[in-house]
């Protein structure tokens, strides 16, 4: 039996994805231990769906290697599949069947027997709150409740490690903010969770978060150890928060200013990043205020984003 | 590696849900029940090919004894319905050109005269030959009854010297639908069989279902018999109620055993599934597969012997035939219900049906799992 403690869930070595000639995933190693909530953000079309569909044997791997749970992600696909749980990023059950024919359809997929499968889907519809919408058809439940069905069906057997992409794309904040509570408890479980997510609110919960873009994991690491990467704050820099007057004068202004060297609305806020000689009367700032800022996790991502870009090779770490 | 064989949990909950899912559909189930059998009721009376109650326009010039006793052999003939009678060779031409009458018959004024003489007598009929199987029943049937008028008329009244009595064998009448509707029970049930399995794994491309199915433990096996069985069901309800409405509003007896008949039908409709399921896992959208299921009902219909005799089939075709799996279905739904047939004569048929399915199950799995990992 694979799978100890110690034992990472997920391993990924130069792993490296091919449609033709385009490289989704290049050279991409990773391990997400026992445990985790690990966050995978990035912007579209950089391979988040692409690593979880070659994690789990969907999409062959053109080079270097997967292991999940244990198992070799291209040779023991199928045990792999019967000991994960997977939320797609589109909702995928069967919109003419009722909550409640969903969930027995996969309880018999995933080979429960019916006194087993009685149990667990009342376990998850009473902790889930789907008992008043068992016996509507998925496909007429709202955004929220959809994922809160997919999330029971991708649970029911128990899996020990749940794949779950953009989990809360389209749904609302408080549908949102559910969902991830039910993520920690689960988390607090003993499931590890892989997530995927825009959202930066999203990523500063999870306990570690990665970067992808391009096909390239770019950093991975605790949100507190990205924000303190030398790479976002150069030395000989620092980060301004401005508010107040009108912000997109002054971000215009800004861009222009040669010792500005990022600056992006940030809500009611300006986030700049300016060198260290540049004091806030010198910007021309009038009447605004400006006080001394953390990089946010969105700092990080641009300042990766931007690194790529200007790199010669397009990429890589 | 683990490789148990098929789970039957799996597969019921496949088929569970793939029966839920038609019976929730009101599009594939209208498709499914309601068409055929119109189509059979359609079909049933329009493909009647004998050429009964031609319509028929006389000009009576010679309006003698002779020539009313002419006439009314016309009259009698099931072949020919009178419709009308007009007075020159104008509104004769007129009522063939306005499509008013089919034939158009016209005893001229010296007809009996010249009876009467000892010379032939001549009539004139003129066939719309527009509808080359009306018209050419019609030169034969007048044919037939001018020869009987005269021989009539040399006998008198002696036996006739010779005679042919001809007897058809297991389609007494020669009724077409007799000849028809065996094969259209066939064709409609291969038509429902491909057609829905077609839908089957597109559909859930389509919607995306599949993606979150290959991410399970279930397997191409499992997912194709659990979907093939719910179609399989309908397609043996379907043939039964074919038949029982052939039987019951066209007349049509089964003189062999229609448990045999139903067990050879088996292996043909799961052929037909297990094409409808390959073309499923090959297309990418529905209308696609919809094309490509026409695409290939529409070549194996008229290959098969429903349409044209095979044996008016150039040699290329005739060989060509015998691939299609219509043909050998065909031939024994015809066995069956026309001739009386029984395993004895139709075993061949059960034979290759049974490895034509094997070939098309075995080959629709194989390409579905390529495309799973
Ligand atoms: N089946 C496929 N065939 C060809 N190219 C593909 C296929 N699937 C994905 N791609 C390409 O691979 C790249 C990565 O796609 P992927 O769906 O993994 O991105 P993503 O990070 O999940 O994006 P999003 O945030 O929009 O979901 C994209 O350029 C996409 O067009
Ligand atoms: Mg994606």
């Amino acid at each position: 039996m694979a799978g100890n403690a110690t034992e990472p869930v997920i391993e990924v070595n130069e792993a490296t994805v091919r449609f033709g000639k385009l490289t989704a995933v290049d050279r991409l190693s990773l391990r997400v231990d026992h445990g985790e909530v690990f966050g995978l953000l990035g912007p579209n079309g950089s391979g988040k769906t692409t690593l979880i569909r070659a994690l789990c044997g969907l999409i062959p791997l053109a080079g270097g290697s997967a292991r999940v749970l244990g198992h070799d992600a291209s040779r023991e696909a199928e045990a792999i599949r019967s000991t994960i749980g997977y939320m797609s990023q589109k909702f995928s059950l069967y919109e003419d069947l009722t909550a409640r024919e969903n969930m027995d359809f996969y309880a018999g997929i995933y080979g429960l027997n019916v006194s087993e499968a009685r149990v667990r889907q009342s376990e998850l519809v009473e902790r889930l709150g789907l008992g008043p919408y068992l016996d509507r058809w998925s496909g007429r439940l709202s955004g929220g409740w959809k994922q809160r069905l997919a999330l029971a069906c991708a649970l029911l057997h128990r899996p020990r490690l749940v794949f779950l992409d953009e989990p809360t794309a389209g749904i609302d904040p408080v549908a949102r903010r559910d969902l991830w509570d039910l993520l920690f408890q689960l988390a607090a479980e003993d499931v590890t969770l892989f997530v995927t997510t825009h959202y930066m609110d999203e990523a500063e919960r999870c306990g570690r978060v990665g970067y992808i873009s391009l096909g390239h994991l770019l950093a991975v690491g605790t949100p507190e150890e990205l924000k303190h990467w030398p790479g976002v704050t150069p030395s000989g820099t620092r980060r301004l928060e401005i508010s107040g007057g009108d912000i997109a004068a002054l971000l215009g202004r800004l861009r222009d200013h040669p010792a500005v060297r990022q600056a992006t609305i940030f809500g009611q806020a300006i986030h700049a990043l300016v060198d260290n000689e540049v004091t806030p009367e010198s910007l021309g700032l009038g009447a605004a205020q400006v006080r001394q800022a953390e990089p946010s996790l969105e700092d990080v991502f641009v300042t990766l984003s931007r690194a790529q870009q200007q790199a010669p090779n397009g990429g890589g770490s | 590696m683990i490789r148990k064989g098929l789970s039957i949990k799996r597969l019921v909950s496949v088929t569970r849900k793939e029966v839920i899912h038609i019976l929730r559909d009101p599009a594939t189930l209208f498709f499914a029940v309601v068409i055929p059998v119109l189509e059979l009721l359609m079909l049933g009376y329009a493909i009647d090919t004998n050429v009964r109650h031609v319509r028929t326009i006389v000009f009576d010039e010679a309006r003698t004894q002779e020539s009313r006793a002419l006439l009314r052999r016309f009259e009698n003939a099931e072949d020919f319905s009178i419709v009308g009678e007009v007075f020159t060779d104008r509104d004769l031409g007129e009522a063939l050109v306005s499509g008013r009458a089919r034939v158009g018959i016209k005893v001229p004024e010296n007809y009996s005269r010249r009876l009467q003489a000892g010379q032939t007598g001549q009539v004139l009929i003129l066939v719309d030959g527009s509808e080359s199987s009306v018209a050419a029943e019609a030169v034969n049937v007048s044919n037939a009854i001018a020869l009987s008028e005269s021989l009539d008329r040399l006998v008198a009244g002696r036996a006739l010297p010779v005679e042919a009595r001809p007897r058809v064998l297991f389609n007494p009448d020669t009724r077409s639908p007799n000849f028809f509707i065996p094969g259209l029970l066939v064709v409609l049930c291969q038509m429902m069989a491909m057609m829905l399995t077609a839908n089957a794994i597109v559909r859930e491309k389509e919607k995306g279902t599949l993606e979150q199915l290959f991410m399970t433990p279930v397997r191409a096996s499992e997912l194709m018999v659990g979907k093939m069985l719910p179609y399989l069901g309908f397609t043996v309800l379907e043939f039964c109620g074919i038949a029982l409405l052939m039987n019951t509003i066209f007349g049509v007896p089964i003189r062999g055993n229609f448990l045999t008949l139903l067990a050879i039908a088996l292996p043909f409709f799961l052929a037909m599934l297990g094409v409808g399921l390959w073309i499923s896992t090959r297309a990418q959208t529905r209308d696609a597969s919809l094309q490509m299921a026409m695409g290939t009902v529409i070549p194996s219909i008229f290959l098969s012997g429903y349409v044209f005799p095979l044996d008016s089939m150039p040699t290329f075709f005739r060989y060509l035939a015998q691939a299609v799996p219509t043909t050998w279905m065909i031939d024994a739904s015809r066995g069956v219900i026309l001739r009386g047939a029984g395993w004895a004569e139709l075993w061949p048929n059960a034979a290759v049906l049974s490895g034509m399915a094997v070939l098309a199950l075995v080959s629709s799995t194989a390409m579905f799992r390529k495309r799973v990992s």
